[in-house]
């Protein structure tokens, strides 16, 4: 069986420039789909990924992004909807292009996968409800990008 | 079925059942299905009431004030609650927040897109949720009213009155936008991408209040209604309100048409009703949930209740330079079933579609209204002066 897994990658100044990604693909046999990246020069970098591949290999591959020395993040545990704000308006599923925040077409709710979302950060901004957080790859999950 | 006589029913007539226990209500959704089943003539004699439902974002909404006088008294001139103004060219200690009033120090759209977080919207929801409120009014002091500054902390429940009065809700049917130029868009239709990438649409269609009264025959000053989570009413037509929009044959305005100006008593009110809202780029708003029964007086209004989303259409327009500079056609005419379904066509290409209204939470009003009717403890209140209307061309099938 296979997974799919999205993990945000802060790389520090010390592992900014290592050639770390390329061995996930040929010595864990992932797939990885870059989501997106934002680089601050010399200080550090960031890296939105998708992670393919089994249940094992994706959890040897995030160990060894560890033990390089980078920061790992999963995407899907820090994403958070306030469901006492969420309304179910759906104002959130036209900038959402992951199917992370869908309308359910039998309730009408807004149904809401964090393992699909890619932390883009539309939806923090487009939700007039201000019910979601932790979705902007600069802010995510409590670390906040060094400026 | 059609040797019976038609159906008349009064609104007195229908109170005395829902005294009695005996009135059958259903909410609008359901009378999709009784009316398709049984026939418009049949479902009239069965059902009383149709319940609507709507909860979106509804930027002509407000509330009065009355904060009560402190010692010295002062004749507010200025008044700020949480440093988002309240209009206060109206009596000593009176004053008025509307929903889209920001806070003095906003950044507006200087970064575009401004975020807008908080204004008189939220002001509505914070009293409403009993949390407290910050309240500064300033004065040039007059003799008998000497005071030129007061500020306090206040809770809803210490404003001597508090009402709900909202200049136009419940649009009777709205545009889908759609965006043909080559950047992204932030308008109060949401987030709209470039070059026809998605759509919105704000509606609660078969559920919407006016789409189930097309005609406004049993609404006007006086009928009561579901607003904001507790009783309130139909002050008259809404600001805009223009029932010669063109209609299909069930009535159906082929776009925005009427309108409604409601009031309540916003201290008997429910937050998960009246929400604050911010719309990125574009401003503060107050979410309002709002419902309202329709009773079924004839087959004429079982019919026209039981139109459902198929039949209920919108035009689709182009909020990229159409709309602002006021040009242009409309695109296309498409169902809120293609809406509600994910995705309609526009120059023969899909399109997909996101609401901005909660359909779950005119569900859940619809169903709150059903109960009370139901219970009792709701009746219906007698319109004293309906709203301007249209003539009706089209006819009832089967009679
Ligand atoms: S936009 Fe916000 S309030 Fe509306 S459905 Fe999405 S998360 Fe909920
Ligand atoms: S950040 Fe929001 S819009 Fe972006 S993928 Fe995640 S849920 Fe969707």
């Amino acid at each position: 069986m296979e997974i799919a897994k999205n993990v945000l990658l802060v790389f520090r100044t010390e592992v900014m420039y290592q050639p770390v990604i390329y061995r996930l693909a040929r010595e864990f046999d992932l797939v990885f789909n870059i989501l997106e990246a934002k680089i601050f020069p010399r200080r550090e970098g960031r890296l939105i990924l998708e992670l393919r591949g089994t249940p094992d290999r994706v959890g040897a591959g995030v160990a060894y992004l560890a033990k390089a020395g980078v920061e790992v993040t999963s995407i899907a545990d820090n994403i958070r909807r306030d469901d006492e704000r969420c309304v179910h308006c759906g104002a959130c599923t036209a900038v959402c292009r992951t199917g992370a925040l869908a309308v359910d077409r039998d309730t009408g709710e807004i149904a809401f996968v964090p393992e699909r979302c890619a932390a883009c950060g539309q939806c923090e901004t487009a939700c007039p409800m201000r019910a979601l957080a932790g979705v902007n790859i600069e802010r995510l999950g409590g670390v906040e990008a060094v400026r | 079925m059609s040797e019976r006589p038609p159906v008349r029913k009064s609104i007195q007539e229908i109170n005395e059942k829902i005294r009695s226990g005996r009135a059958v209500v259903v909410t609008a959704e359901e009378m999709v299905g009784v009316v398709a089943e049984e026939g418009p003539r049949a479902a009239a004699r069965k059902v009383d009431v149709v319940t609507t439902g709507t909860f979106g974002a509804m930027c002509s909404s407000g509330a009065f004030l009355n904060f009560g006088h402190a010692t010295p008294k002062i004749k507010a001139s200025r008044v700020l609650l949480n440093r988002v103004e309240a209009y206060a060219g109206i009596a000593a200690v009176d004053c008025y927040i509307g929903a889209t009033q920001v806070r003095e120090d906003d950044p507006l759209n200087r970064v575009h897109p401004g975020r807008f977080e908080y204004g008189g919207g939220h002001v509505i929801e914070d009293l409403v949720a009993g949390r407290p409120v910050s309240l500064g009014a300033t004065s040039y002091g007059t003799d008998c009213y000497p005071s030129r500054e007061h500020r306090a902390t206040v809770r809803l429940r210490d404003l001597r009155d508090a009402t709900l009065l909202n200049p136009r809700n419940a649009y009777q049917n709205y545009n889908c936008a759609v965006n043909r130029s080559d950047r992204t868009i932030y308008t109060y239709m949401g987030v709209l991408r470039p070059r026809l990438a998605n759509a919105t649409f704000s509606s609660a269609g078969e559920l919407s209040p006016l789409l189930n009264d097309p005609y406004y025959w049993t609404l006007g000053t006086g009928t009561r209604i579901f607003l904001g989570g507790a009783q309130g009413y139909v002050v008259g037509a809404g600001t805009q309100h223009a029932p010669d929009t063109p209609r299909t044959d069930r009535g159906v305005p082929r776009g925005g048409a009427g309108t409604l100006m409601l009031t309540g008593d916003l201290k008997r009110m429910d937050a998960r009703y009246l929400r604050g809202a911010s719309l990125v780029g574009y401003g503060t708003s107050l979410m309002v949930g709002v419902g309202v029964p329709i009773p079924v007086l004839n087959e004429e209004l079982a019919w026209l209740t039981g139109v459902s989303n198929r039949e209920l259409v919108c035009p689709v327009v182009d909020y990229g330079e159409d709309y602002p500079h006021g040009t242009g056609e409309p695109l296309a005419e498409v169902t809120y079933a293609d809406c509600m379904a994910g995705e309609i066509r526009v120059s023969g290409r899909p399109v997909s579609t996101s609401p901005l209204s909660s359909l779950p939470r005119a569900r859940e009003i619809a169903s709150v209204l059903a109960g009370w009717i139901r219970d009792g403890r709701f009746q219906l209140g007698e319109p004293q002066e309906t709203l301007p209307t249209a003539p009706w061309a089209g006819s009832v099938p089967g009679s």
